[in-house]
């Protein structure tokens, strides 16, 4: 059966043959840099639960050291944008295929290991999805290789110039991820849960809603992430007031308020790889500035829809 | 209350600019540290709660790889734009006649919205589907009308082919049922004694989801309406 372990070898030889490339690169003077950086993501995927959790935590640590010290960005050899022209115009619409090979591959292989009796066997269906999606990015450079022949070593050299567009950012995700863990462990949760129910006074039912509302959106900008605020406004302000004391409908309170939260992600830095990576891929020159165009992009729609929000929860989140 | 230093130092360092990755690992420390802190902590303690904090992050550093798995569609992605991937994208949308920024960002904003509610959310997606093709095609809209387009212009349009793709994928993605957020609702009420099935909470995601494709049809439209005002009235640059 193919697992997640399996999709973590694919991933970790990935990164390994970037760092590689990134210390042989001379033309990047902090090709050094990169290759370690990289190169502690491979390890973190081939042996990650061999380095017990200290040692994860030291690799994290040492991740964190080297993006301040500044990574390079690579410029391997690829094609001139006439080439490139060239290549599209004789080629024509075909081009498109491999790249749909991907996301095809994850929607067959999710269906097959989720509904086919020979297909549990086959891919883990835990994970159905990141593994099919891993199977779909092999096959799509094994088809361009075979069909395009472009030198042995441009799929992972192209990788690394659009890796290196990345940059750090492609690690915030997984290190958000890790201080709410750090957060949950502290009980951060409670102590803003005793600070919003102390200070805001929650005396009707417009005031509670907005409360949870407005609450969601202002610490998913802070975290980065959603799924960290919801248990935190939901235990101080959505279960005991909105629901509690005004007898919302918990089902309806919870499903609104999450959506107020994800008005917050778009506003915000910490959601890195909905709005740092998708900068730094569009090569956009604001992005390194917190409010990225991208950003700026999403704040007139993100403000109006929490007040949507707002108002859907105050009118239907209330039966009887 | 010590613990909420911890937001704090999130909040100061986003003012300061500093590396997002540091401030994350300072957060995780000193809440680490705040949380373990009494007027009576020896130094040698307070070394052991900044030893198993660090434990602590790397035990859920582990646990999250595989959110950043999904890197590996670069070297396809990055393969396929070496022959040619984005001009094709722009080729094919300036045959396109009735193609502009904002009809083409709404047009792939439904398709996305509509597949994440069906929980197809791998679909889409910023290296795979906004770079090599949604981002090139809505420039490409742009200057099949405007000619070539300016920096500024061309960055806007950018970022509004990203912004497309999050708005349609946060606020389609709810509707399915079997997504993260509304099992992690669920699994949240549960363990407060409050028992949903997850068709209650993805219903109730539906009037956000028409509010967002509404308000941004609007920005959308906007769009469009600044381009062309501030783009449609200059002359050809071409020859």
């Amino acid at each position: 059966m193919i697992t997640l372990g399996h999709a973590y070898i694919i991933g970790g030889l990935f990164f390994a043959a970037i760092a590689i490339l990134s210390a042989l690169d001379k033309a990047n003077r902090r090709g050094p840099v990169n290759a370690l950086f990289w190169g502690l993501i491979a390890l973190s995927f081939l042996a990650g639960d061999r380095l017990g959790n200290l040692g994860n935590g030291l690799l994290a640590l040492a991740l964190v050291a080297l993006a301040a010290v500044g990574l390079g960005q690579g410029k391997p050899a690829t094609t001139t944008t006439e080439e490139r022209r060239a290549s599209a115009v004789r080629r024509g619409d075909a081009l498109f295929l491999p790249a749909l090979i991907i996301p095809a591959a994850a929607l067959i292989g999710t269906l097959i290991a989720k509904q086919t009796e020979w297909g549990k066997h086959l891919i883990d269906p835990s994970q159905a999805t990141l593994i099919s999606l891993a199977l779909g990015v092999l096959i799509a450079v094994a088809a361009v290789m075979v069909w395009l022949k472009p030198p042995l070593l441009a799929p992972l050299q192209e990788g690394r110039r659009l890796m290196d567009a990345v940059g750090w950012a492609a690690t915030l995700p997984q290190m958000l991820a890790s201080l709410g863990a750090v957060f949950l462990a502290a009980g951060v949760g409670d102590q803003v849960g005793i600070l919003v129910s102390d200070f805001i006074p929650l005396d009707n039912r417009t005031l509670a809603v907005s409360a949870y509302c407005i609450g969601m959106a202002l610490f998913t900008v802070v975290m980065g992430n959603a799924f960290a605020a919801f248990p935190v406004m939901t235990a101080a302000v959505g279960l005991p007031v909105v629901v509690g004391v005004f007898g919302g409908d918990p089902a309806r309170v919870c499903a609104i308020g999450m959506l107020a939260g994800f008005c917050g992600t778009l506003m915000t830095p910490m959601a890195a790889n909905f709005n740092v990576v998708p900068a730094n891929l569009l090569e956009l020159p604001d992005r390194k500035r917190a409010f990225n165009g991208v950003i700026r992009a999403q704040i007139p729609t993100a403000l109006p829809l929490l007040v949507a929000n707002i108002l859907l929860m105050r009118f239907l989140a209330f039966p009887s | 209350m010590l613990v909420l230093l911890g937001i704090a130092v999130v909040v100061f360092g986003f003012i300061v600019r500093a590396n997002p990755l540091l401030v994350v690992m300072a957060a995780a420390i000193v809440t680490g540290l705040a949380a373990a802190w009494s007027p009576d902590t020896d130094l040698n303690a307070m070394y052991q709660a900044g030893v198993a904090t660090l434990a602590r992050f790397g035990e859920a550093f582990n646990k999250n790889r595989y959110v950043s798995l999904i890197w590996i569609v670069l070297a396809a992605i990055g393969l396929l734009e070496r022959a040619g991937l984005q001009e094709r994208a722009r080729m094919a949308i300036e045959k396109v006649q009735a193609a502009t920024v904002g009809r083409l960002l709404w047009v792939y904003f439904i398709v996305r919205q509509i597949a994440a509610a069906l929980g197809l959310t791998s679909l889409g997606g910023h290296p795979q589907m906004v770079r090599p093709l949604i981002a090139p095609m809505a420039e490409g809209a742009a200057e099949a009308r405007f000619g070539p387009l300016p920096d500024r212009h061309r960055f806007l349009i950018r970022s509004h082919a990203a912004a497309a793709d999050n708005v349609a994928l946060f606020f389609g993605e709810d509707i399915f049922l079997a997504i993260a957020s509304i099992l992690l609702i669920k699994g949240y009420l549960e363990t407060n004694g409050i028992v949903v099935e997850p068709l209650q909470l993805s219903v109730w995601a539906i009037p956000t989801a028409l509010s967002a494709l509404a308000i941004h049809s609007v920005r959308l439209w906007l769009l469009d309406r600044r381009l062309q005002r501030e783009l449609g009235a200059k002359p050809e640059t071409t020859p």
